[in-house]
């Protein structure tokens, strides 16, 4: 399924990065950063598009050789970036969406949670708070591990 | 084998045009040929027929041909495509030779002439024997031709020309020599490039017709050189869409080749030769979609067709090669028009390229690396005889070998260990930064910010590999801000890491302490070992020691880098570093604050500096200084320890110049401001915090401000949006987080002990001396000095209030316009603690309404603030708002001497002036005494005396008075007539004797006077007594220059007899008098009608008898008979 699963801030910085732990990171952190050029691009396209009817689903984002990067926007300007491998052609946009929809919800669960601040860089040690959303990414990795 | 082997031969990616040879131009001695030639090469626009000139000798040597072959039974083709080809029939065997023959018609030895021009042609024809290519002759004439059909001489000699030729007719062309030669030129090179497109027409069916005669199990090969070779004829047919449907098929042959790995480098060199085709000619055709389907198709097909796993970096070459072919033919179709966008633009295209030219490089670097003593093979087996490949893409040592076993592994492997060797010297580094470089100016024109930093840093880690450190580190600093703003501080780490590898290996001091600043930072995601290995070196340099190595370094590279380093040691001098802290996160936080918003000056002014250090490791600074907008105060908030050199890491943990990592470390400064800075602002400008001493080397952090860098803004935004809530700590800590940044301090006056209490009766009347008795108490300890009064209007109101408003101390004078509105400064000497004093202030305000005055007492006082003695100066004011009120309202009116009121006065006729003064004054008034001032068109009746001398007033109370006066003559104004002034002198009862008392002017309204044609008065008696005679004199005045008919008549009444004329016509001169006498006799008592009189003036119909009854009375009172009254009794007897 996704190789890197990313959420990042409404100021452009990561709240959570997650790749494949079999594969270089820091590749993944840059492919992450760059579509944020798309995104953004999307989101200064789709303008001041009534917010009822926005669609937060950005689709493909921009395909390099080896992988496909997807995007997604919340209301909050939060994005959520999943990079794909190229070679799996079975994930159809429904999947994608579908992915989408359910690391949005994970996220807003964790927002619910009064102890976490807004913000602040969502780490799985503590317990209650990211584990949860943890466990839904990993969940989305499997097949690779 | 060239180091640009894998670069598309030239021949392949010119655009094809046909080729034309001229032949018989002397170029370099004939003046009228090289104007021929230079007609044909120059201005070779769009609009010109593409073809492409040579000039050549007339008995050059073509290409020879080759027998045709009559069955390809026994052939095997030995490879797809000949390398010479392409170029053969791009420059060697032209579709059309021209012959130029200078020739005219009329010329005398035609026949010699003829026979030289069909040798000419003859001898072209046979060196361009067995081919089809198509022979002209242009005769280049010194006349004009005449028009078609009138030269009898010239069409016959044409046709004879052809014949000994063996010409067609449509190949004879003539050039006359004349002016319009380019006109000519152009009419000619039209007919050539028919010629040439009917040459190239038939080459196709020529290649066309040897189709069936192959097999598809042998002639595989062929099959895809057949079709490329149509493909490329009808592209020098200019056919370009047949060029394209020739060029796809022959691509899906290609790919239906059996591969091996004997073959598969040609496979894919001949896909990618016909890929690039197929993309260039979908970008002509405007059709790029179609170009990068293909070129995505052509990569899946290709990309796992590795080949040799000992040569698999000919692999990669060859893929990077492709992208950036399709990159250049993007950007070369932008170039012309197309439009890209952000996310399908040439730039990723440049980005695979250099990304396989580095897997080029790592593959080179695992697969190349023999012993040094591994000699290069001799013979060379990469030479061959002609030096170069008969067919694109093979080996030269196994060259035209079509066998899928290797016949010889010996050679074979002597052949890959040569192209392994040839590849070490390949400079990898240069190639990839050149298609970065590419790639970042295409990401720079498609808005892609962040792909641009992400490839710089990939540029700036390829020049650390190339060992150019200093590119390296340009490049690296220059978007490490990007990754710092956008808070990525994994990548921001990464980048760190490699610039403080550059930064040792050049031994580049500040640059090196700049990164191991930030790389123990908070932003740093490094670990702790290695944070501590870094704050290791970090204190080595400062101690004026080199640094242990960066990990990873190239040994060569690092024993340069320690020479360098012991170099810097033993320079002396210039070990400061001032390094600006704004524009990193370095690993010591700072944060100023006051206190207080605000400090008296009386107080010692008090400030925290907050350290806290994220190293690992303690860290002892050597020095903090706190610099000020005023630098004076500088000097005061210093912390310096002297220590030595070696004691930087020994008791670490004690004093305060010792950072315990995590742990916030609070500094208190203290300072007296200085007086003369009260009402200012004082300002952190900057804090500066040294490291290691001037001994070894020095850095100082410089904060601008309060403190705070790049990454704390977000950090305190972050920190104020939280509702956690923070653990527990001991009192003497604080949480870095809930400490905010104040670097700035207002500096206030000390606060006043004295008391300011005005005391006043409000409200204030219009011009009168308005008292305010303002009492000053000291409270202070000791005497104060110098006390000064500054009273009077509050600045900052309305402008028209300084004008009407007036102060002075004095109040037994009016003050008038030259008084001011704010006394400032009075001095009022010193008060003895608990002394008071009191001071009379007297304001006069013009006009009503409410005003702010302002009473404001300064004074100065000695004062001890830390054992200092300073003199202070205090000031206290009040303010109070007072309002002004007119202190009466005066009404006028005029009314007739029968007291009825009177719209208007009539010429000459007096009339009364009443005036009604009602006190408004919650304060008694007395009106000292009232005037009455005439305008000169006024007269009085009687005396002008003031009846209400010295009246009191209380509040609502009125005073009236009544004046008798006469208008003589009436004005002509329009508005009526100045009456004059009504002007009342007075004061508050209660105030001193000395007080002035104030006149109060007003001006009284206009009255309109009207003419009257007759006046009458009566002349009669106060009362009436019952049968007693009542005299009556009417005295009528003619008051108009004519003489006047009156009509008068008098109506009887029930209640009195009456003698006299009842009816009488009478004439009255201008401006005299008639005088009516009656008696009349009452009959009743009572208030009686007198008997009316009615008066008719002929020339005034309109005075009536209702005007009459204003100036005489209708009635009368008539008292009863029955009287004791003695001289009622008189009268009667006199009756």
């Amino acid at each position: 399924m996704a190789v890197c699963v990313a959420v990042i801030a409404k100021e452009n910085y990561p709240l959570y990065i997650r790749s494949t732990p079999t594969e270089n990171e820091l590749k993944f952190h840059y492919m992450v950063h760059t579509s944020l050029d798309v995104v953004d691009e999307k989101i200064s396209a789709m303008g001041k598009a009534l917010v009822d009817q926005r669609e937060l689903y950005l689709g493909l984002l921009y395909p390099t050789e080896d992988y496909k990067v997807y995007g997604y926007v919340t209301n909050s300007k939060v994005k959520f970036v999943m990079v794909v491998d190229s070679s799996n052609t079975a994930l159809r946009d429904n999947e994608i969406r579908s992915m989408f929809r359910k690391l949005h919800n994970s996220y807003t669960d964790v927002m619910c949670n009064p102890f976490y601040n807004p913000g602040d860089r969502i780490q799985s040690r503590f317990v209650c708070l990211g584990r949860a959303f943890d466990n839904m990414v990993t969940s989305m990795m499997i097949p690779v591990c | 084998m060239s180091p640009t082997q894998w670069d598309f031969p030239v021949e392949l990616c010119c655009r094809p045009m046909a080729f034309v040879t001229l032949t018989g131009l002397d170029v370099v001695y004939n003046a009228v040929h090289r104007a021929v030639w230079d007609a044909f090469c120059a201005n070779r626009r769009a609009d010109r027929v593409p073809i492409s000139f040579k000039v050549l000798p007339g008995d050059h040597e073509y290409p020879k041909c080759r027998p045709k072959r009559t069955s390809y039974e026994w052939y095997i083709p030995k490879g797809i495509l000949k390398t010479g080809w392409m170029n053969k029939h791009l420059n060697l065997v032209p579709a059309l030779v021209v012959v130029f023959y200078e020739l005219d018609w009329d010329e005398p030895q035609w026949k010699e002439k003829q026979s030289e021009c069909a040798t000419r042609v003859e001898i072209v024809r046979q060196s361009l024997q067995g081919r089809n290519t198509k022979v002209a002759v242009v005769l280049i004439q010194k006349k004009t031709p005449l028009p078609p059909g009138e030269d009898v001489m010239a069409s016959e000699r044409a046709a004879a020309l052809c014949h000994a030729c063996e010409l067609s007719g449509k190949s004879l062309f003539v050039l006359p020599h004349t002016d319009h030669l380019v006109g000519y030129i152009i009419r000619l090179e039209n007919a050539f490039y028919e010629h040439a497109q009917t040459y190239y027409y038939t080459e196709i069916r020529r290649v066309k017709s040897h189709k069936e005669f192959l097999n598809k199990t042998t002639h595989q090969l062929l099959f895809v050189r057949h079709q490329f070779k149509i493909a490329f004829f009808s592209e020098l047919k200019q056919d370009t869409q047949n060029a394209l449907k020739n060029y796809r098929t022959a691509y899906n042959l290609v790919h239906e080749l059996r591969a091996h790995e004997t073959n598969i480098l040609e496979i894919k060199t001949i896909a990618g030769f016909i890929n690039y085709k197929i993309c260039r000619l979908c970008f002509q055709h405007n059709t790029p979609l179609d170009a990068i389907a293909q070129f995505r198709k052509h990569i899946d097909f290709c990309k796992k067709k590795i080949g040799s796993a000992e040569l698999s970096f000919e692999h990669a070459a060859w893929m990077s090669k492709q992208f950036q072919a399709f990159g250049d033919l993007f950007d070369e179709a932008i170039k012309l028009g197309l439009t890209a966008i952000q996310t399908q633009n040439p730039g990723f295209y440049y980005q695979q390229a250099a990304y396989y030219a580095q897997e080029r490089k790592q593959l080179a670097k695992t697969l190349c690396n023999h012993e040094a003593s591994v000699m290069y093979p001799n013979p060379d087996p990469l030479e061959t005889q002609t030096g170069v490949l008969d067919f694109y893409g093979q080996r030269s040592w196994r060259q035209g070998i079509l066998s899928f076993d290797l016949s010889d592994p010996e050679k074979e492997k002597v052949g890959i260990l040569a192209i392994q060797l040839k590849e070490r010297n390949v400079v990898h580094s240069e190639m990839i930064i050149t298609l970065l470089s590419n790639a970042v100016a295409q990401f720079k024109k498609y808005k892609c910010p962040r792909m641009k930093s992400h490839l710089m840093v990939q540029m700036g880690e390829e020049y650390y590999y190339a060992k150019d450190y200093t590119k390296a580190l340009k490049l690296l600093d220059y978007v490490m801000c990007d990754y710092r703003s956008e808070g990525w501080w994994t990548l921001l780490t990464s980048i760190l890491t490699t610039a403080l590898k550059c930064s040792y290996l050049m031994a580049q001091l500040k640059d090196y302490i700049t990164y191991s600043l930030e790389l123990l930072g908070r932003a740093s995601t490094l670990k702790d070992d290695q944070k501590s290995r870094i704050e290791k070196n970090l204190i080595n340099v400062l101690m004026n020691e080199s640094p242990d190595p960066e990990p990873d370094c190239d040994i060569l590279a690092v024993k340069t880098a320690q020479k360098l380093w012991a170099d810097r040691i033993s320079l002396a001098g210039s070990n400061i570093f001032t390094i600006g802290v704004q524009d990193f996160v370095p690993f010591v936080q700072c944060k100023a604050k006051f206190h207080a918003p605000s400090f008296h000056v009386d107080v010692p002014i008090q400030f925290d500096i907050y350290l806290k250090a994220d190293c690992p490791h303690p860290i002892r600074f050597s020095k903090l200084c706190v610099s000020f907008n005023n630098q004076e105060y500088n000097q005061f908030c210093v912390i310096e320890e002297a220590s030595k050199a070696s004691e930087v890491l020994e008791n670490l943990t004690q004093g305060k110049m010792c950072l315990v990592p995590g742990k916030t470390r609070k500094l208190l400064f203290k300072f007296v401001a200085k007086t003369e800075d009260v009402g200012k602002k004082i300002e952190i400008t900057s804090v500066d915090l040294a490291l290691g001493n001037e001994m070894g080397r020095c850095v100082v952090l410089n904060w601008q401000g309060g403190g705070g860098d790049a990454a704390s803004s977000q950090e305190a935004l972050q920190a104020a949006r939280s509702f956690k809530r923070r653990p527990k700590l001991p009192d003497s800590e604080v949480h870095w987080d809930s400490i905010t940044i104040q670097a700035s301090t207002m500096i206030i006056s000390r606060v006043p002990n004295i008391s300011v209490h005005l005391r006043h009766e409000p409200p204030a009347l219009t011009n009168e001396m308005y008292c305010l008795v303002v009492t000053v108490q000291s409270h202070e300890k000791t005497q104060i000095r110098d006390v000064k009064l500054t009273a009077g209007l509050k600045p900052g109101q309305d402008a028209n209030l300084t004008q009407k408003t007036h102060v002075t101390l004095h109040g037994t004078e009016l003050c008038d316009e030259s008084y001011p509105a704010l006394l400032t400064d009075i001095p009022v000497g010193d008060l003895h603690p608990g002394e008071q004093l009191e001071k009379m202030l007297y304001v006069r305000c013009g006009t009503v309404g409410s005003r702010m005055f302002l009473v404001y007492v300064s004074y100065l006082i000695n004062t001890a603030v830390e054992e200092k003695e300073i003199v202070c100066k205090c000031h206290k004011d009040e303010t109070v708002t007072i309002e002004t009120v007119f202190p009466f309202d005066v009404a006028v009116q005029f009314v007739s001497t029968k007291f009825e009121h009177l719209e208007r006065v009539y010429a000459d006729i007096p009339f009364l002036l009443m005036t009604d003064v009602l006190s408004a004054s919650p304060w008694a008034l007395t009106i000292v005494s009232s005037e009455l001032q005439l305008a000169p068109s006024m007269t009085t009746v009687d005396q002008l005396e003031s009846q209400v001398d010295n009246v009191v007033l209380q509040t609502g109370e009125s005073a009236s008075e009544c004046f008798c006066l006469r208008c003589p003559s009436l004005g002509n104004v329009e508005g009526g007539v100045a009456t004059g002034h009504y002007i009342i002198s007075w004061k508050r009862t209660s105030a001193m004797e000395n007080i002035p008392i104030i006149s109060t002017v007003i001006t009284l309204p206009h009255v309109i006077v009207e003419a009257i044609p007759l006046h009458v008065n009566a002349d009669l008696p106060s009362f009436g007594r019952v049968r007693e005679s009542l005299p009556v004199r009417y005295h009528l005045q003619n008051k108009t220059d004519l003489v006047q008919d009156v009509e008068i008549s008098v109506e009887p009444s029930d209640a009195f007899m009456f003698s006299g004329l009842k009816q009488i016509r009478l004439r009255i001169l201008p401006g005299t008098e008639q005088e009516m006498l009656y008696n009349f006799y009452p009959l009743m008592a009572g208030y009686q009608q007198l008997p009316s009189l009615s008066i008719n003036l002929l020339r005034f119909p309109n005075f009536t008898n209702q005007l009459l009854r204003r100036f005489i009375p209708t009635s009368i009172f008539v008292k009863s008979l029955q009287s004791n009254d003695t001289s009622i009794a008189i009268l009667h007897s006199h009756v």
